[in-house]
């Protein structure tokens, strides 16, 4: 690993400070950035560790909205049992996602923010990458390792897949994440945080060098007590999405007055499948009716040779995850 | 000013590399000092910090490199060669180790960030008379192990997953384990492990 600069200030001023200064990376739990510098994919000049910022630690229920500081442990928030009553989409994509001990070490902030696990973007044995060499090309292209990429919302450029699980959920629910930069503060609706690749997939957020990302809010609504977040995967624990569903439901009587359809493990960014929940609004939910939303959910969908079976997987996991919460919504497990 | 744990002191060395010969983390008592922003990394000059860690009990001071991994400072400049590197990227739990009671890998903690922290590791578990932990003595019972290489981190692990209270079925071990790898399948043995050692707590 190259050399670099390491500070740990103590208030958020400093924090923004050092973070703005050309070369500098924030530091939360590590376990993306160690990783990415090991490998020679992140050179920073300077890290900023912003674990000593005290204020954005934990996670609050409140009456209308929940709030997560930044700096909340994916273990800590995960095991929280008010939070799987109220709101279990929250905390099984949390549970669902890396081990044990990475959800120890990692961060909320650092969760959102992860990067892909495109293969080729991780390995700087090759050249053609676009997202870390812009301009090189894209090795993923040429086929080959395709299980780790889009089939949504890729580009001609990149077609890397945003592997997160939690995201899926914030993304469904409307969350807002809340900063502090250079700028100010300013609240960033969780649909707009993350930026398709087009053709400049090395910018993946809107925020700016040196904004931090403070805490993360989640309306309370209805649908997020019937929720459910399925993962379908390689093997049955600790592996990234093959296809994934966060999903919510609010009946009114046998109809369907809301629904929320977030997909993992398939899209570039943090995806939400509008069409699909607008599809189902005012049905009623039978295996029919969610079979044929998880299908509306992919119509658009573009698969490299090799991952066309994340279309059927990942409709089937949709469906499967709208029958869960219509039982959670009956009162059922 | 929020009372937060303070930075660790930044010594500046400005060793050439022909005195290292590019080893890391070995920079004990050669911290000299020289200016922060004119140290970077291309100058082939490198900074370390002087950082305290408990470890096993034991206070130990010492000097890093901002690069240096917990677990590279535990087996090399500390010589707890017990944590073991196997994959050195978060994915198969060899190099688990107790940070402030917490499970984690210690191969993607940078040990500059652990200044202050209690660290637990294979060779703290047994007692000062050398009696095993229970874990440990359970793992011999139960033939939890073949090649003993991920053992270490499995034991860490095991002890970490009782305490979130993350045991209470063999499917639940099953799941709360899955960040330590076995390549040779001593999986049933270790769940049994466990087990026995839960049971042998709510007795
Ligand atoms: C082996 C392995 C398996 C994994 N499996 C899964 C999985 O199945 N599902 C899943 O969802 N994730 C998975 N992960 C990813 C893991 O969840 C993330 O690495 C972790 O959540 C990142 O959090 P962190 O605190 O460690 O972030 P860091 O590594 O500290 O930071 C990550 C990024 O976010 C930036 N950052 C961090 N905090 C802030 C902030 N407050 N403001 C602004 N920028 C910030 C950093 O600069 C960096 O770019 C896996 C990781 C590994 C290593
Ligand atoms: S898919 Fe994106 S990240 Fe992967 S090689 Fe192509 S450009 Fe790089
Ligand atoms: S060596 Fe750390 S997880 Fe494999
Ligand atoms: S005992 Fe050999 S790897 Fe687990």
């Amino acid at each position: 690993m190259r050399n670099f600069d390491y500070h740990r200030p103590a208030d958020m001023s400093a924090a923004i400070d050092a973070a703005r200064a050309e070369g500098a990376e924030i530091l939360a739990g590590g376990t993306l950035m160690v990783d990415l510098m090991k490998i020679g994919v992140r050179e920073p000049d300077a890290l900023v560790d912003i674990t000593g910022l005290a204020d954005l630690e934990g996670h609050d229920i409140g009456m209308d909205r929940i709030r997560f500081g930044a700096l909340a442990r994916m273990a800590d928030v995960a095991d929280d049992q008010t939070l799987k009553t109220a709101a279990p989409v929250l905390t099984e994509s949390l549970w669902k996602a890396a081990s044990p001990q990475l959800r120890q070490a990692a961060r909320l902030g650092g969760n959102i923010l992860q990067q892909t696990r495109c293969p080729y973007f991780r390995d700087t044995a090759y050249s053609q990458c676009n997202k870390r060499a812009p301009g090189s090309g894209c090795a993923a292209l040429d086929g080959g390792k395709t299980n780790l990429h889009a089939i949504l919302g890729g580009s001609d450029d990149c077609v890397a897949m945003y592997p997160g699980d939690w995201a899926q959920a914030l993304i469904a629910f409307d969350a807002e994440v809340h900063t502090q930069g250079p700028g100010g503060t300013r609240t960033i609706s969780f649909a707009d945080l993350h930026v398709m690749p087009g053709d400049t997939p090395q910018i993946e957020t809107i925020l700016e060098p040196g904004e931090i990302v403070k805490h993360i809010t989640v309306p309370v609504i209805p649908a997020l007590k019937a929720s459910h977040y399925l993962k379908a995967r390689d093997r049955e624990s600790y592996a990234f999405a093959s296809a994934s569903a966060a999903v919510g439901l609010e009946m009114e009587g046998e109809t369907v007055r809301d629904v929320r359809i977030g997909l993992g493990g398939v899209a570039a960014v943090p995806w939400r499948a509008r069409q699909a929940e607008e599809h189902l609004k005012g049905k009623s939910l039978t295996e029919e009716t969610a079979r044929e939303t998880g299908r509306i959910a992919f119509a658009d969908a573009s698969p490299l040779e090799g991952s066309e079976y994340k279309i059927k997987l990942g409709a089937d996991v949709v469906a499967g995850a709208l029958m869960t919460a219509h039982a959670r919504s009956q009162g059922g497990e | 000013m929020p009372k937060t744990p303070g930075p660790p002191h930044l010594g500046l060395s400005r060793r050439s590399l022909l005195g290292t010969s590019g080893a890391v983390g070995a920079g004990l008592g050669l911290a000299g000092s020289a200016d922060a922003q004119q140290t970077g990394p291309e100058l082939a000059a490198f900074n370390t910090a002087q950082i305290t860690l408990n470890v096993n009990g034991k206070r130990r001071t010492l000097n890093v490199e901002p690069r240096t991994t917990l677990v590279e400072a535990l087996r090399d400049d500390m010589g707890l060669t017990g944590t073991k590197i196997g994959c050195n990227q978060g994915q198969c739990g060899a190099c688990t180790v107790l940070l402030n009671g917490r499970r984690m890998n210690s191969c993607l903690i940078l040990a500059i960030t652990a200044d202050g922290a209690e660290v637990v590791t294979i060779e703290g578990l047994a007692d000062p008379a050398g009696r095993l932990h229970p874990m440990q003595e359970a793992f011999a019972e139960h033939d939890a192990f073949q090649c003993g290489y991920c053992t270490p981190g499995q034991i860490l692990s095991a002890i970490g997953c009782i305490d979130e209270g993350h045991a209470k079925s063999a499917a639940e071990i099953r799941e709360y384990m899955s960040g330590n790898l076995c390549r040779c399948g001593a999986y049933p043995n270790i769940v049994a492990a466990i087990e026995s050692v839960r049971d042998g707590q709510e007795g």
